[in-house]
């Protein structure tokens, strides 16, 4: 069992997952955020490589991709960043999220030997398509023991959840609505609560995680009583805004939504 | 018609090793509808009615061939103008805008996205929607606005709504992550009509089949003009490269015919202002495609620089940089200042002000190679009415 399967299978309920963008607010602050996070309760937690086009993305992440970079944050500074993470956060499960250029232009196979050298344990890549992950990826990161994770959304037919819920084992990212991270929905409740519901009737191998437009107490419950927890990425962002002490920020922040 | 199989997408998109469809799955549905459906509806005998009767009676088609005899006294080599200035709007762009709406109508949507760069795009699109009765937002990088005035004001006039984009660099990448980000949050009744032969397939093709238009025409009216139908050249400029594909798509099972692709290579390919993408570009990924790109090190998109808003891109489309690879067209960059040179020539020898976009690609002819007997077709691609300012700026520093 690896440890996003473990977290799960502790918790089973109510998890939290925290991303926030490597090199942000400053460029070492990945350290820090990570280990204040992990004890500050978060279940997981989803470490941005930033990237200068982030499609996926709204505003917010946007513009802390844009600092991280500006800060000097890269793939190489960011594996140097998390070689000896392992030693003082044993078992959250961390995953990497970005786009495929950088990760391209690193070398897959490369990325995939540092990223499980430092302990890593899943890979996010929203524009990785499905079809290039089955035939040019899925060997690498199983060599590597990385799991895949991939998004869901309102549109995703029954027979495309069905075949990305056999390719992985960690969660399943169900995006909550139209939209780039960060964005307020606009779906009525009632068509958000139908399409969670016909998800978690659909019986899947893993658990869900639910995200975008989640960033507070009451998002994250409401989020919690459709599916096993949900992940927060902007909202957390803008808490680290201009804060003079990162890791205190970051500690406010998660006893705000758990607490 | 020529078959152009060896240069035709294969089922995922790929012109050898570019093109696919990289995109977020909250784009998959909206793209993925267009794949399963472009085909089908390109071939319906009722779009291609539609489509053919307002090329004709929209946007003005077929577009003259002009030889235009001074200009090729001046060059030693006999040059056909292939006129897409003469467009309704002022470019090719609306060849593929036209097509578009029409497509969109028979997905049903209601609401029409665009990215624009020099704002020609733009004003196509603007254009289209107002024909139609359709909701046009347009995503324009702000320094865009800024040196494009004009056409912002065109497409204001037309009804479009258009959003200045201050993320980034503020030019066409920029507009373009925009208008993708705009589609994510809108997925069900919005069409996005990409400008140009980039984004993930099925667009390259798409854009493509939609401007080869023109050497459909090219055709036609040399075999009328000087008895065959093969020239010796086609030079077209490239910022994604849509209407390069529009004029060499006929040709591209010819190999008879030498296929000059010429980009802008700013201040100099070696000033670090430049978007001279075949040169400068490496394989990577944008916008949703594979292709050849301009990156840093680490694979971060940087910033290209070009006079022209409508070069201004750091990627070129999928098909362009096979086509590069192959060796089946020869690329060639031009600089800022030539390019201006270019423009007051062609304004005084032939009486046309061409757009500073297509002044590029004629700045390339002493370059090509082209002899006495050679043909030469050059694709006009827009008229200069909307860089008037730019051109100003530049006589009055030649003073
Ligand atoms: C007149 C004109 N020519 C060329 C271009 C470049 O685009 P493409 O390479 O897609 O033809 C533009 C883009 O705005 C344009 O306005």
């Amino acid at each position: 069992m690896n440890r996003i399967q473990q977290a799960f299978q502790k918790k089973g309920k109510d998890l939290l997952n925290i991303y926030f963008t490597a090199g942000y607010p400053t460029l070492d602050a990945t350290v820090p955020l990570i280990q204040t996070l992990a004890a500050a309760g978060a279940d997981l937690i989803e470490i941005g490589m930033p990237f200068s086009d982030p499609l996926a993305d709204g505003p917010v992440i946007q513009q802390s991709s844009t600092a991280a970079l500006a800060n000097g944050m890269n793939m190489r500074v960011l594996f140097r960043q998390l070689q000896d993470i392992r030693q003082t956060v044993p078992d959250t499960p961390l995953l990497l999220m970005g786009y495929l250029n950088p990760v391209m232009q690193f070398g897959v196979e490369n990325f995939c030997r540092q990223a499980a050298e430092a302990g890593v344990d899943g890979i996010i890549l929203p524009d990785l398509p499905l079809d290039d992950y089955v035939n040019e990826y899925q060997e690498i990161f199983r060599r590597h023991n990385l799991k895949p994770v991939f998004l869901i959304t309102p549109q995703t037919s029954e027979a495309r959840i069905r075949r990305i819920d056999e390719l992985t084992d960690s969660f399943l990212y169900l995006v909550s609505g139209p939209g780039t991270t960060g964005g307020q929905n606009t779906q009525s409740e009632g068509v958000q609560e139908a399409y969670f519901e016909r998800i978690a009737a659909m019986n899947l191998r893993n658990p869900r995680l639910i995200g975008f437009g989640i960033g507070d107490k009451a998002s994250f419950a409401r989020a919690c009583s459709y599916a096993e927890g949900a992940i927060i990425g902007s909202a957390f962002i803008r808490a680290l805004e201009g804060a003079e002490d990162a890791p205190a920020a970051a500690k406010a922040f998660v006893s705000s939504v758990l607490h | 018609m020529a078959t152009t199989s060896a240069f035709q997408p294969n089922a995922r998109g790929y012109y050898g090793e570019f093109g696919g469809a990289f995109i977020p799955e909250m784009l998959y549905p909206n793209v993925e509808e267009l794949r399963e459906q472009y085909l089908t509806i390109l071939a319906d005998p009722d779009f291609q009615r539609d489509y053919q009767q307002l090329l004709r009676d929209f946007v003005g088609r077929p577009t003259p061939l002009f030889e235009a005899k001074r200009l090729s006294a001046r060059y030693g080599t006999r040059i056909f103008l292939k006129r897409e200035d003469l467009c309704h709007t002022g470019a090719h762009k609306v060849n593929n805008t036209v097509g578009q709406i029409l497509l969109a109508q028979r997905l049903g949507k209601t609401r029409i996205i665009a990215e624009t760069g020099a704002g020609q795009h733009g004003v196509a699109t603007a254009t289209v929607c107002a024909l139609m009765g359709m909701e046009c937002i347009v995503y324009m990088g702000k320094t865009d606005t800024e040196r494009q005035r004009p056409n912002v004001e065109r497409m204001r006039l037309l009804g479009a709504e258009v959003r200045p984009v201050t993320s980034g660099s503020q030019t066409l990448k920029d507009a373009t992550n925009e208008a993708i980000r705009d589609w994510i949050s809108n997925p069900v009744d919005t069409h996005y009509i990409i400008g140009s032969v980039v984004g993930p397939h099925p667009y390259p093709d798409l854009v493509a089949r939609l401007q080869a238009i023109i050497s459909e025409e090219i055709r036609k009216q040399l075999l009328e003009k000087v008895g065959r139908e093969l020239p010796d050249y086609v030079v077209a400029c490239v910022g994604g490269g849509s209407n390069a594909a529009g004029a060499f798509y006929h040709f591209l099972d010819e190999p008879s015919v030498k296929l000059i692709a010429v980009e802008a290579a700013g201040k100099g390919i070696k000033s670090g202002h430049s978007a001279a993408t075949s040169v400068l570009g490496k394989p990577g990924i944008i916008h949703g495609s594979r292709t050849l790109l301009m990156q840093d090190e680490d694979g971060q998109i940087t910033e290209p620089y070009s006079l022209s808003a409508g070069l201004d891109y750091p990627g070129i489309g999928p098909l362009h940089a096979f086509l590069g690879a192959s060796g089946r067209a020869r690329f060639i960059s031009i600089e800022d200042e030539p390019a201006l040179r270019a423009v007051a020539e062609l304004s005084r020898l032939e009486g046309i002000i061409p757009a500073l976009e297509t002044a590029h690609a004629l700045a390339a002819l002493d370059q090509i190679g082209a002899g006495p007997e050679d043909i030469v077709v050059l694709n006009l691609s827009g008229r200069g009415d909307k860089d008037l300012d730019t051109y100003l700026k530049y006589a009055e520093q030649m003073h």
